[in-house]
């Protein structure tokens, strides 16, 4: 089995030569490089932890969105649901584990609702943990309703799914309805909380690039890579299609479900339309990260969303009130001119600086 | 929702209600519907911009009604204006993703979506408008109740019902409606009798664009607009084509009634804060029910 997964060199649909092997240099040095940032970040700009920690969620949207669009072919516009569905679960968690969550909800003052601190701390545990598990197994379900789409259905269809889920969470007034909900407050210091999911979030980022790293060099990685370039031929060599995308579907809700949770925890405020299911914040700005990047590769989403959220936050504040147009204008320049992303383009330029080797190529 | 229910099965007439309401709201749909078929047919573009050139086009017709003209009046005036801007978005970025992979133009046009929602945001402010059409509204007295009409309703459905009209006769008589049906049955062989593609493709966006622009004017008058209700729109043209598949003409139209009178019995029933759960519920709905009906071909939805 790990023979196949091995071989070095294969060639993707376009006869661009794809590289898999497990960890060059190039690999490891762009890791020591991320992880001294996440360890000097906070150090050396204590004012910005809030934002680097949200840079790692950034992180962590557009890989387990490359899950999908870029290895598998699936071009998901709904990912988002899994933020907001984890953000619900583990908010839920947390205040269900110790007090009636419907009084909770529709008191005008949470501060009656005391969380001793091992109250929080074990709410937060539990919550991240069901949020996880939660959301993969509404990916399973929802699985049987979307998978027979493909191409531009499976987009707008789950799309559907991620404005659905915010119109319905608006109506359901035992989760707060469209008012939404304040999360326990942390038993401790402002810095003392920035400091805490600081680490919650990158410590995520890093499992989640680490466990899709190792899960594109398995036979799993190779199927669904199978799945992007020929499904029928995929299926009639006997990979399950069905299995492999929920299965697939299912990693990238267990780690959005984490970053809801934690996100959710760090505002300290959720309501459904524009904390929860963002769809044209962060859910179009996981599937433009990842473009930029370059889908389809292991570094691609993690590079686009480091550039993307520093253009984006250095950028913000200028714009005066023109933001979300800049923004509209940055994707469809993104889309329209540079679709091959950073890595791609750096791949065709540099094929060597990826261990790929081109016949008769000189170097 | 049970009362609502009960509500209508006492009051009867609360039906006609909904009915006649749900097919003056359908014929619109139907023309956004029609444009959007006339553009994936064509040139294989699913335009997410679709909902926000309707909006663009109520703000143009709400606009001339507050310069003290009757919103009417935006109609011809919302035809050219989205005709042009039709072409130039072609020009600008529609060009550059026809010939690439499908999910490029549909993230291409979502960006354009945003940019227009969030620049009538700023122009116009995110509060919901009205093009008031000053007409007067009738009441009818039918089985132990009434129901009314707006006038401005009746004058829609027959401005939707010519507009409809006049597309179909342009589509089969003229020339370039000829070229535009050549191209939409194979592109290469159109180009190889000498069409120019390229111009097809401009024309037929820009046609796109200035239906829609007539349908928002009707929007805006008998309804209501917002900057962010575009995506909404954009959703029901979905709906609407994907139940009637393109280049069928009878089944966009008994679609986009249907649409129009489910998602009035769905507001009634549901309560008005889940009418758009019910057009996105719809979408989710006709996806699931045209995957049930491939699966017996066994094939995907594609």
């Amino acid at each position: 089995m790990m023979a196949v997964a091995e071989k070095s060199v294969e060639q993707d649909e376009v006869g661009k030569p794809t590289a898999r092997r497990n960890y060059t240099a190039n690999d490891i040095m762009m890791f020591g490089a991320i992880v001294l940032f996440g360890i000097l970040g906070p150090i050396l700009f204590p004012n910005y932890t809030f934002q680097i920690a949200v840079l790692w969620l950034m992180v962590l949207f557009a890989q387990t969105w490359d899950v999908m669009g870029g290895q598998m072919g699936y071009n998901s516009l709904g990912n988002i649901f899994f933020f907001g569905a984890g953000m619900y679960i583990c908010t839920v968690t947390q205040i269900g584990l110790f007090t009636d969550v419907g009084a909770y909800t529709s008191s005008t003052d949470q501060g009656n609702f005391n969380f001793t601190p091992d109250q929080y701390y074990i709410g937060v545990a539990v919550g991240l943990v069901f949020a996880a598990i939660g959301s993969a197994l509404l990916a399973v379900a929802l699985g049987w309703i979307v998978f027979g789409l493909r191409g531009p259905y499976f987009a707008i269809g789950t799309l559907g799914i991620a404005l659905a889920a915010g119109e319905l969470i608006g109506a359901w007034e035992w989760v707060g309805g469209g008012g939404g909900i304040p999360i326990p407050v942390y038993p401790g210091s402002g810095d003392g909380k920035s400091f805490f999911y600081y680490v919650l979030c990158f410590a995520s980022a890093i499992a989640t690039f680490l466990f899709l790293k190792w899960l594109y060099s398995t036979r799993f990685g190779l199927a669904i890579n199978a799945i992007r370039d020929d499904e029928e031929k995929a299926e009639a060599m006997g990979v399950h299609t069905l299995r492999h995308k929920t299965v697939a579907w299912a990693i990238s809700a267990f780690f959005l479900g984490i970053a809801g949770g934690l996100f959710g925890n760090m505002t300290g405020f959720i309501e459904p339309l524009e904390v929860a299911f963002p769809t044209i914040t962060f859910g179009i700005f996981m599937v433009a990260m990842a473009l930029l990047g370059g889908k389809g590769t292991i570094w691609g989403p993690v590079l686009g969303a480091i550039v993307f959220h520093i253009v984006k936050e250095a950028t913000w504040t200028y714009f005066l009130g023109w933001q979300w147009i800049a923004l509209g204008v940055i994707i469809i320049i993104n889309i329209v001119f540079f679709q091959q992303g950073i890595v791609g383009w750096l791949q065709e330029k540099y094929p060597h600086w990826f261990g790929i080797e081109v016949e008769g190529a000189s170097k | 929702m049970l009362d609502n229910l009960n509500l209508l099965a006492l009051a009867p007439v609360l039906n006609i209600q909904i009915l006649l309401d749900g097919i003056f709201i359908g014929a619109i749909f139907a023309l956004a519907a029609y444009g959007l078929a006339l553009v994936w047919g064509v040139m294989n573009v699913k335009n997410l911009a679709q909902g926000e050139f309707v909006i663009m086009g109520g703000y143009i017709a709400w606009y001339v009604g507050t310069l003290g003209i009757h919103p009417l009046f935006g109609l011809p005036i919302s035809i050219v204006v989205m005709f042009a801007f039709g072409w130039v978005t072609y020009k600008l970025i529609i060009a550059r993703v026809v010939e690439k992979d499908m999910f490029i133009s549909l993230l291409a046009t979502f960006g354009m979506a945003i940019v227009i929602q969030q620049a009538l945001n700023l122009a116009f402010g995110p509060e919901i408008q009205i093009a008031d059409s000053g007409l007067p509204t009738h009441s009818f007295k039918a089985l132990g109740g009434s129901f009314t009409v707006a006038e401005i309703k009746f004058y829609s459905f027959l401005i939707c019902c010519f507009l409809a009209a006049a597309v179909i006769a342009f589509m089969k008589k003229s020339r370039m409606g000829q070229a535009i049906r050549a191209t939409a049955q194979d592109a290469r062989a159109a180009k190889v009798m000498g069409i120019d593609t390229e111009q097809v493709f401009a024309f037929t966006y820009a046609l796109n664009a200035a239906i829609c622009g007539a349908a928002g004017v009707m929007i805006s008058m008998i309804w209501v607009i917002q900057p962010f209700y575009g995506i909404t729109h954009s959703i029901r043209s979905f709906v609407i084509v994907t139940a009637a598949g393109f280049g069928n003409l009878p089944g966009v139209i008994t679609a986009a009634f249907g649409l129009g009178i489910a998602e009035q019995y769905g507001g009634f029933i549901l309560g008005a804060e889940l009418q758009q759960a019910t057009v996105v519920g719809m979408l989710l709905f006709v996806l699931m029910w045209r995957q049930l009906q491939m699966r017996r071909h066994r094939q995907a939805v594609q």
